[in-house]
């Protein structure tokens, strides 16, 4: 008996009228955990009521704790008939079983109803007590931190980071259940929710499991997703990376270092796998096998590209004996694992070696109904599949992990498409195990490394290039070869060289198919996937050009299935890295030369393409520093004692000197018009219009380019759907029509948030899907910052400066590379000046937030002046009576409403893992929540826009809420993972399932720091008000 | 290609001033468009005219949801679904609550009842103030005036608590709820030359010393209803025209004052008596409550009108009651001093207050 749970319940207050005899209700409360439930008394009516219930305490298994959530119903007491349901609360508490995060729930929680929405608010406060737990052979992971950030969380430094961590659990879905035909709709989303809550944590404390015994204490990227298959079951999974963090106030106190069992299989003698020649598994066979038992299993492996740009590697150059011990390490050191997988995105400096590029799978599959809930073999096995193939992606580009890895789904009907995709890389082998590399061999590492140019250089052997390449010397350092594009999944990293400004690109497809039913439908899906895929890349690459950009960061591919067509949206950050070669032009090429007037549109359009670019390179600011033709060709190719590399040598320095010519014919990109498509497709490519004046877009954590943000941030979801006339639908009419509806809505939020610019859209999010046959839902989150213009343009600094700067606010980290700091700052003293400059900035913004807190004493204000009146003339009035005790009794009440009355504390959101200019002080628990919303009134409710935006209003009020009861002030890293909308005009009906989580913080401004730097900041944020009502 | 579902949900509820400004002047989506498009905002900012629709349509789903709200502006303040800025709030409940002048002297005065509210079509014919709009202020006029009604406490005080708006829009309030629970008739062709503001004054001044709460704060309706003692005692005033003599000596005394000091100081000698006949009649008759609501009129067919025909300036007007009603403290043979100076002083500063063109 590990836990102690309890739960009392303070009160309500602006509660529904459930008796419209006396227009006021009768609530009461019932509180269940497990199997048990406790019950408040009634209170009479009153919409307010104040029950001030005992402490009810639950006595449960930290296994439950973990997995089930707290569940409080309110109720309208009802003498003759049944009660009434008003609504219910669900807790997570999963935040109070970890020792760091919050301590105590207390709060105000929106009482949410899936038919009504939001009725009023219930006051309740949760406390845990654990107790130490002796069994060895526990089933519960209490005390396994979670968090969404796909990066090292801010106070915490990452001791060890083991590796992929990932589970699934299925059920039967409610809504499909036989019983599901004599109960009511309400009656069958709470059963889905509770289910859905359920299997979530269960999913939790299984992976918390799997951590303890990598001896882990911590999953940092954590990503749960769940799958609506319909008749076929519920799927709720989730991947995520297991680390040893530490937190970072504490003095390096840490258990010490595991000795893991792996240390023979370290010593292992290494294979290295030889890499084949091309990479791509479009040779994979479609094999339909007939499942387990009686199920039909159809499965279909889709050819998957492998996207990296050009490049052809030199493995071993000066580092190389060096490089080949960090590659045989770290090899030894991920070979342990199953699949050498990271869902972080953005990592310690030195973390990140070298990337090889995005790669991706997917595969086709016939759903079945799920058996056996208890063994999820099926779909283990469909993503264990998936799961090998991107190891041996990334195998291919000599690279022995993949970072920014994520995993998704699309179904449609009893057809789903596994995706999944992540950035091959080499990664530095001190961060995945105990602290036992020689320390010399490391050092003399991280000296070879040259700053800010390491990532880039190809992680493959030149001579075995997975695909055919065009590489050059580095632009940096100028001793590794580089591709000259560079693809990836994760964020720009922090000490990356970049010129200019980044922006947000996306590729845009769709395809229609027919049809078709089952086997016949998956076997069209996976014939067409293979060109769509072909398709974003070649978008992909014309915008990235067009752009005169050379890399991508943050690359996600979605391919969404519906029922006559599939759609591609693939969103990545374009960046001109330094380190990589100009991008050459974009050039047309007609295929019927004879035609004067082809001829002459051709040119035409090869001249506004020219201008596009010319002035992308101006609005982004990209405008790198002229590299002589010696200096680039200087470093001689060293001797090799194979003449195959020595030809590649000499092939690859005939590169370099071509490309000088920048913009000349031979390297530009060409682009042959041979029939309409091929010019629709550059017309789309012109018809992107660049954001208006004062607006970045991007779909990265920050904007490269731009590191001055000032604390205003707007998050924001936006949802459209159109309808497609459903007559003669073409490619091109979908294309245009996609097309549209996502640049119409970029218009919109462009328009809608121009009262904060300068500012950026980070985080750009869209998703899409295809809810019914004529219609396409995109769905976007972003964020939206501020930042200081005049700042903006004093940021032409050297790398050294700026990558000294970036680093000094990871100080924490920095500490693990003294040597390279202090030869670095010493001799450019221009830093400590600009430090202070970007500190009298933060302090700057800092007076509209004192000034917005003025404000908000506005409506105190007209309170206490409404006050000082009244006794003003009372005191003129009747001298007399200020001694009686009625008086007294009405000041007493006149004094108590600007108490209750302090607002509601502010709650950010942002889908990034920090708040600018703010520091992160605690990290309180994941938020992970799941509601269904219904209406069989949608006319009434103001149709499905005034549904849906009302619902989601509803959600992030009701996340705001439990943040702020568990003690804080944000979420970061927010994602709303699904937004599943169905509807039904004719029926006047409509549904929602909306998914959401993030990490609830406490924050503090940068400028408080300074001035209350001891004071815990968690007191301001509590609606601590649980005083009276304003007299009603 | 239509657009079936169109959303933008900020975590921080974005309020535009502008568009906010023509859902309460009560147009509909597509005249706020081409409101918006006339602005010249398009040419400003680069966008099309559907980013307008669309905007303007989502902007206006918010005020909607805001509005239930907005009737109860505390509640606004304690609600979680929507996260604004205490500053935006603010502004939210006083622009919904302002009025337009042409719409609140049409209704001034009036029951707040269903039969006026039919009336609206007119008013928003004769007004140019649409239908919405009208409906809006109306039903703002009639939920303040219920929810204060029989409360006690102080008015102004009583509204700035449960609606939270600030001084100056609460004490217009005040007069509101004041006049339409009175019912003062302010609607005839000879008052049609008085501003809301005018009457607003002359409420205060009213609320301060004519009402139950001018004497006992504790009562309900305090400030809502006249008090009735004190309006009967107003018949003891009679005296001062029903008395020769009393009279003679009031204007000996005024005039003996005034002399050489008032431009029209003959007209006023010869007016005297008609003037405070007026005056004096006008207190005594408002026990009936009929009077009472055609105190306004009364006061402008007594007094402002014949002042204004022999061209009295202002500065007269005020020597004029200055001395018109000092002057009664001198008068030995009547008692009723601390009753004349509870009437005079408010009616004192009313008059003024109703004398201009």
């Amino acid at each position: 008996m590990p836990g102690k749970l309890k739960v009392k319940i303070v009160a309500g207050r602006h509660l529904p009228v459930m008796d419209r005899a006396s227009d006021l209700t009768d609530a009461f409360v019932e509180v269940k955990f497990g199997n048990t439930t406790f019950k408040t008394d009634v209170y009479l009516k009153s919409l307010n009521p104040q029950w001030n219930s005992e402490w009810f305490k639950f006595e449960v298994d930290d296994e439950d704790l973990q997995d089930e959530p707290l569940q409080i119903t309110v109720l309208d007491h009802d003498t003759y008939s049944a009660n009434d349901a008003i609504g219910k609360v669900y807790i997570d508490i999963d935040p109070l079983l970890y020792s760091e995060a919050a301590t105590v729930i207390s709060g105000w929680f929106p009482i949410y109803d899936t038919i009504h929405g939001i009725r009023g608010e219930i006051n309740v406060v949760v406390k845990v007590d654990l107790f130490n737990d002796l069994n060895r052979f526990r089933q519960s992971s209490c005390g396994v931190k979670f968090f969404c950030t796909t990066s090292i969380p801010k106070c915490y430094r990452a001791v060890i980071i083991h590796g992929f961590v990932e589970e699934l659990v299925v059920n039967e879905d409610p809504e499909y259940q036989w019983i599901d035909r004599i109960r009511t709709p309400r009656a069958s989303n709470e059963a889905r929710q509770r289910l859905i809550s359920l299997m979530s944590g269960e999913l939790q404390r299984k992976i918390g499991l799997k951590v303890l015994e990598m001896r882990g204490n911590a999953v940092v990227g954590y990503l749960q997703c769940f799958d609506l298959e319909g008749e076929s079951g519920l799927v709720v999974r989730a991947i995520g990376t297991a680390c040893t963090l530490d937190k970072l106030s504490s003095p390096a106190a840490f258990l010490p270092a595991c000795n893991s069992p792996s240390k023979e299989m370290k010593e292992s003698p290494l294979v290295h796998p030889p890499s084949h020649g091309c990479r791509s598994t479009h040779n994979s066979p479609i094999h339909t096998a007939t499942g387990s038992r009686l199920t039909q299993n159809f499965s279909v492996s889709v050819p998957t590209l492998i996207y990296t740009g050009m490049g052809s590697g030199s493995a071993g150059k000066e580092g190389g004996p060096f490089k080949a011990l960090l590659r045989q390490q770290t090899q030894s050191a991920l070979e342990q694992r199953e699949f050498p997988f990271f869902t972080l995105t953005a990592f310690p400096p030195g973390f990140l070696v070298h990337v090889g590029g995005v790669v991706s799978a997917r595969s086709v599959k016939l759903l079945d109904r799920i058996h056996n809930p208890d063994e999820p073999e099926t779909r283990d096995a469909w993503w264990a599949e998936i799961r090998q193939e991107i190891k041996s992606h990334a195998k291919a580009l000599g690279c022995h992990a993949v970072v920014g890895y994520s995993e998704s789904t699309s179904i449609c009907e009893e057809v789903c498409i596994l995706s999944a995709s992540g950035t091959a890389a080499v990664l530095n082998p001190r961060f995945l195990q105990d602290g036992t590399v020689e320390g010399c061999l490391e050092q003399r590492l991280e000296e070879n490394l040259p700053v800010g140019c390491g990532f880039c250089h190809i992680p493959y052997d030149e001579l075995n290039m997975p695909f055919p390449a065009h590489l050059t010397y580095c632009y940096n350092c100028r001793k590794q070869k580089v591709p000259d594009v560079l693809f990836t999944t994760v964020d720009l990293p922090t000490d990356a060289t970049v010129i200019g400004k980044g922006c947000l690109i996306q590729a845009r497809l769709c395809r229609l198919k027919k049809k078709a039913q089952a086997e016949a439908n998956a076997t069209a899906i996976s014939n067409l996937l293979p060109f769509m895929e072909y398709e974003v890349h070649t978008q992909l690459m014309n915008k990235l050009k067009l752009k005169g950009m050379n890399a991508l960061f943050g690359l996600r591919i979605q391919i969404t299935v519906g029922e006559n067509m599939l759609m591609g949206l693939a969103s990545a950050t374009g960046v001109y890295l330094a380190a990589l070669p100009t991008p050459g032009g974009i050039q047309i090429a007609g295929k019927t030369p004879n035609d004067g007037s082809y001829e002459q549109h051709i040119s035409h359009m090869q001249k506004k393409i020219n201008d596009t670019i010319a002035k992308n390179k101006e609005l982004y600011e990209i405008n790198p520093p002229e590299i002589s033709e010696e200096i680039i060709g200087s470093p001689i190719p060293e001797p090799r004692q194979r003449s195959r590399l020595l030809r590649s040598q000499s092939e690859s320095s005939d590169e370099v000197t071509e490309l000088d010519l920048s913009h000349g014919k031979k390297d530009a990109f060409v682009l042959e018009i041979d029939d309409t498509d091929a010019m629709e497709d550059v017309h789309s490519l012109l018809t992107d219009v660049p954001p208006p004046s004062g607006f970045y877009s991007c779909n990265t954590e920050i904007m490269p380019g731009i590191n001055n943000w000032t604390s205003e941030i707007q998050m924001f979801t936006s949802v459209r759907v159109i309808r497609l006339s459903s007559l003669n639908l073409t490619n091109q009419a979908l294309n245009k029509n996609f097309n549209d509806l996502c640049e119409n809505l970029l218009k919109s939020l462009y328009f809608k948030l121009r009262s904060m610019i300068p500012c950026c859209l980070c985080h750009v999010n869209f998703t899409v899907s295809l809810p019914e046959d004529e219609l396409i839902q995109v769905t976007v989150t972003a964020v939206a910052i501020t930042f200081d213009k005049n700042q903006a343009l004093q940021t032409t600094k050297t790398h050294v400066e700026k990558s000294l700067q970036r680093a000094s606010t990871d100080n924490e980290e920095l500490l693990q590379f003294p040597l390279e700091l202090c030869s670095d700052s010493l001799p450019s003293h221009p830093f400590p000046p600009a430090k202070e400059h970007l500190e009298s900035a933060s302090s700057n913004s800092g007076i509209p937030a004192a000034q917005r807190d003025r404000c908000s004493s506005w409506i105190e204000l007209i309170k206490l002046k409404a006050q000082t009146i009244r006794r003003g003339s009372i005191k003129t009035t009747v001298t007399v009576e200020k001694a009686s005790p009625m008086g007294e009794g009405n000041f007493r009440n006149r004094s108590a409403p600007p108490c209750a009355n302090s607002t509601v504390g502010v709650v950010k959101m942002t889908p990034l893992s920090f708040i600018p200019g703010a520091k992160i002080t605690k990290y309180l628990g994941i938020i992970n929540m799941f509601f269904i919303r219904e209406t069989t009134s949608l006319r009434e409710e103001g149709g499905v826009s005034g549904f849906l935006h009302a619902f989601i209003a509803e959600v992030f009020a009701m996340v705001r809420a439990h943040v702020a009861a568990l003690g804080g002030n944000a979420v970061v890293s927010y994602i709303m993972k699904q937004c599943v909308f169905m509807e039904n005009p004719n029926k006047n009906q409509a549904q929602c399932l909306i998914n959401v989580s993030g990490d609830a913080v406490v924050f503090v401004r940068e400028s408080e720091l300074e001035v209350v730097s001891t004071q815990q900041p968690t007191a301001n944020c509590q609606p601590s008000c649980t005083g009276g009502e304003v007299t009603t | 290609m239509t657009s079936e579902l169109d959303i933008f949900v900020g975590n921080t509820t974005l309020i535009d001033e502008d568009v906010y400004r023509l859902w309460l002047d009560g147009y509909s989506v597509s005249d706020a468009v081409s409101l918006r498009v006339r602005s010249g905002i398009l040419e400003q900012t680069g966008a099309t005219a559907a980013v307008l629709q669309s905007d303007t349509m989502d902007h206006y789903r918010t005020f909607h949801m805001l509005e239930r709200l907005l009737h109860a502006p505390p509640k606004l303040l304690h609600q979680l679904i929507f996260q604004i800025p205490p500053s935006r709030q603010a502004l939210l409940i006083e622009r919904y609550y302002a009025f337009d002048e042409a719409f609140v002297r049409e209704v001034l005065g009036k029951k707040l009842s269903k039969g006026t509210k039919k009336d609206l079509d007119d008013i928003s014919t004769k007004t140019g103030i649409t239908l919405k709009s009208c409906r809006r202020q109306f039903d703002n006029f009639k939920r303040v005036f219920k929810v204060v009604e029989e409360m006690r406490g102080s008015l102004v005080d009583n509204i700035q608590q449960h609606f939270l708006l600030s001084d100056r829009l609460a004490r217009d309030y005040a007069a509101i709820v004041f006049f339409a629970n009175n019912r003062f008739e302010t609607g005839k062709k000879k008052l049609q030359y008085l501003s809301f503001g005018d009457f607003a004054f002359c409420a205060e001044l009213m609320i301060q010393n004519w009402t139950l709460g001018a004497v006992d704060s504790q009562v309900a309706d305090m400030d809502v209803d006249l008090d009735k003692e004190f309006l009967q005692d107003l018949k003891e005033l009679k005296m001062l025209v029903a008395d020769k003599d009393l009279l003679d000596l009031h204007k000996s005394l005024v005039c003996t004052a005034l002399r050489g000091k008032l431009g029209v100081f003959s007209e006023m000698e010869a007016n005297f008596k008609n003037l405070s006949r007026g005056l004096v009649n006008v207190a005594a008759k408002l026990t009936h409550n009929k009077d009472v609501r055609d105190l306004f009129v009364d006061l402008v067919e007594k007094f402002v009108e014949p002042c204004r025909s022999d061209h009295w300036p202002l500065n007269d007007v005020r020597l004029f009651l200055n001395q018109y009603s000092a002057s009664v403290h001198s008068l030995d043979g009547f008692r009723h001093q601390a009753l004349w100076d509870r009437y005079m002083g408010t009616l004192r500063g009313c008059l003024l207050r109703l004398y201009h063109d």
